[in-house]
C-alpha cells in the first residue's frame, strides 16, 4: 500500500495474524454460515490456485472437484465469514496461478506434495535469507572473476588491425 | 448551520461489516479548516463560512493571500472555498473546524474535479457505439454517424452531442452515506466514490438531498 493513511483505515478491518498458506496447498476453508439466525460452519476443502491484491482486498481462490465437475470459490482473506483456513498438505509448484489444473482431469490434477522439513514460518524465512546470502555471494564470485579476467588484459583477437596497433582505436588503425 | 469541509480525497478501498458484506469506501483527508471569513447578509449580501485548507508556504504566497490569512492568524491555505448558510452562524473568523462535525451527519455531498480526459471522441465521451468493424465501413469506425436530418431543417440542433473536452469538470455527488469519522486521523469515510484523482481536493458539506 502506498499510502501511510490508506493503511491506517485498512487495518481496521484486517485480521491480526493470516494463517499461512501457500499457492498449491491443499486447505480447509472454514466458512461462516447463517441459517435462520443459527451460525455454523461449512468447510470448503480444495486446492489454492491463486492468490492476489493485497491489504484488506486480498482474495484467494480454492479449487476442488464435486462430483465430476470442478468447483473454484473465491474468498476475501479478511473477511470475518472466514473461521479458519486449515493446511492439509502441500503441493508442490512452479507457479504463483495454477490455472493449468483447470485443464486437467482424473489423476493429473493431483501434485507432488512438498515436504516441509521447517516446523515454523520463522524457520521458513531464515532459509530463505540464507539461500539468498548464498546466491549473492555467488554473484560476487562470479562479478569477480570477470574483473580479474579483464584485469589480466582483453583476450588477443585475430583481427588483422588489433594485432598490429594494439591499443588504439580503430580510426586510428586505419589513417 | 449548513456542516461543511474541506478535504483531500486520499484513495478507495474496502471494509468489512460484521456479517462479513463489503462496503465499498473513499477515504476523505477532511479538515481540520481554518474559518478564514464569515460573510454576512449586511456586509455581503449572503451568508456563509469561508474555509481553508492546507498550508501553503509563505513565499509562495502572494501579498494578498498572506494578508488575507494573517487577519485571523492563520498560515496562507492551498485550497479555499466557502459553504454557503441560510442564515446567521454562531462561528467566529479563525476557529479551527474539524471532522467531528460530521460526527452526527449520516449523509454528505462532495464535490470535486473530475479527472481529465482532454479532448475526447463521441464513443468515450456519449458512450456512442460508433460504426461497424467491417460490412464496407471505411476509417469511420469510431465515428458519431449522422448529427441530425439534412435539407429541411438544414442545421444540426443545439444540444447534440459531439467530441469535445471529457473531464477536469466540478463534480457534485450527492447523497453518500457517511461510513466512519475518525476525528483522531481528521479522516472521513464515505459509502462509494467520489470525483477527482487522489490527492485531489474536495468539498464535503451535509446533503441537501431530501
Amino acid at each position: 500500500m502506498q499510502n501511510a493513511l490508506m493503511e491506517l483505515v485498512e487495518k481496521t478491518s484486517m485480521r491480526e495474524s493470516v494463517p499461512h498458506f501457500e499457492i498449491g496447498d491443499t486447505v480447509d476453508v472454514h466458512v461462516r454460515i447463517l441459517e435462520g439466525d443459527k451460525e455454523r460452519i461449512q468447510i470448503f476443502n480444495g486446492v489454492v490456485i491463486a492468490r492476489s491484491g493485497a491489504g484488506v482486498r486480498e482474495v484467494f481462490t480454492v479449487r476442488r472437484i464435486v462430483a465430476g465437475e470442478g468447483v473454484e470459490r473465491t474468498f476475501p482473506v479478511h473477511s470475518p465469514r472466514i473461521a479458519d483456513i486449515a493446511v492439509k498438505r502441500s503441493g508442490k509448484v512452479r507457479r504463483a496461478k495454477l490455472y493449468y489444473l483447470r485443464d486437467r482431469v482424473g489423476k493429473a490434477v493431483r501434485l507432488k506434495e512438498r515436504v516441509r522439513g521447517k516446523a515454523t514460518e520463522a524457520e521458513a524465512a531464515a532459509v530463505r535469507t540464507q539461500k539468498r546470502e548464498a546466491r549473492k555471494a555467488k554473484k560476487a564470485a562470479k562479478i569477480e572473476a570477470r574483473a580479474q579476467r579483464a584485469a589480466e588484459g582483453p583476450k588477443p583477437r585475430a583481427k588483422k588491425g588489433a594485432s598490429e596497433n594494439g591499443e588504439s582505436s580503430p580510426e586510428g588503425g586505419e589513417s | 448551520m449548513n456542516v461543511g469541509l474541506l478535504g483531500r480525497k486520499v484513495g478507495m478501498t474496502q471494509l468489512f461489516q460484521e456479517d462479513g458484506t463489503v462496503v465499498p469506501v473513499t477515504v476523505i483527508e477532511c479538515g481540520p479548516c481554518t474559518v478564514l471569513q464569515v460573510r454576512t447578509a449586511e456586509r455581503d449580501g449572503y451568508h456563509a463560512l469561508q474555509l481553508g485548507f492546507a498550508d501553503k508556504k509563505r513565499k509562495n504566497a502572494s501579498q494578498a493571500e498572506r494578508g488575507h490569512a494573517k487577519k485571523v492568524d492563520a498560515e496562507p491555505k492551498r485550497f479555499i472555498r466557502e459553504i454557503r448558510q441560510d442564515g446567521p452562524v454562531d462561528v467566529s473568523e479563525g476557529t479551527t473546524l474539524k471532522v467531528d462535525v460530521f460526527a452526527d451527519i449520516p449523509r454528505v455531498d462532495v464535490i470535486g474535479t473530475s479527472k481529465g480526459r482532454g479532448y475526447t471522441g463521441v464513443v468515450k465521451r456519449h458512450g456512442f457505439r460508433g460504426l461497424r468493424a467491417t460490412h464496407g465501413v471505411q476509417r469511420m469506425h469510431r465515428h458519431p454517424g449522422s448529427s441530425g436530418p439534412s435539407a429541411d431543417p438544414a442545421r444540426v440542433f443545439k444540444g447534440v452531442r459531439k467530441p469535445g473536452q471529457y473531464g477536469n469538470a466540478r463534480i457534485t455527488v450527492r447523497n453518500l452515506k457517511v461510513v466512519r469519522v475518525d476525528a483522531e486521523n481528521n479522516l472521513l469515510l464515505v459509502r462509494g466514490a467520489v470525483p477527482g484523482h487522489n490527492g485531489g481536493f474536495v468539498i464535503v458539506r451535509q446533503t441537501n438531498a431530501v
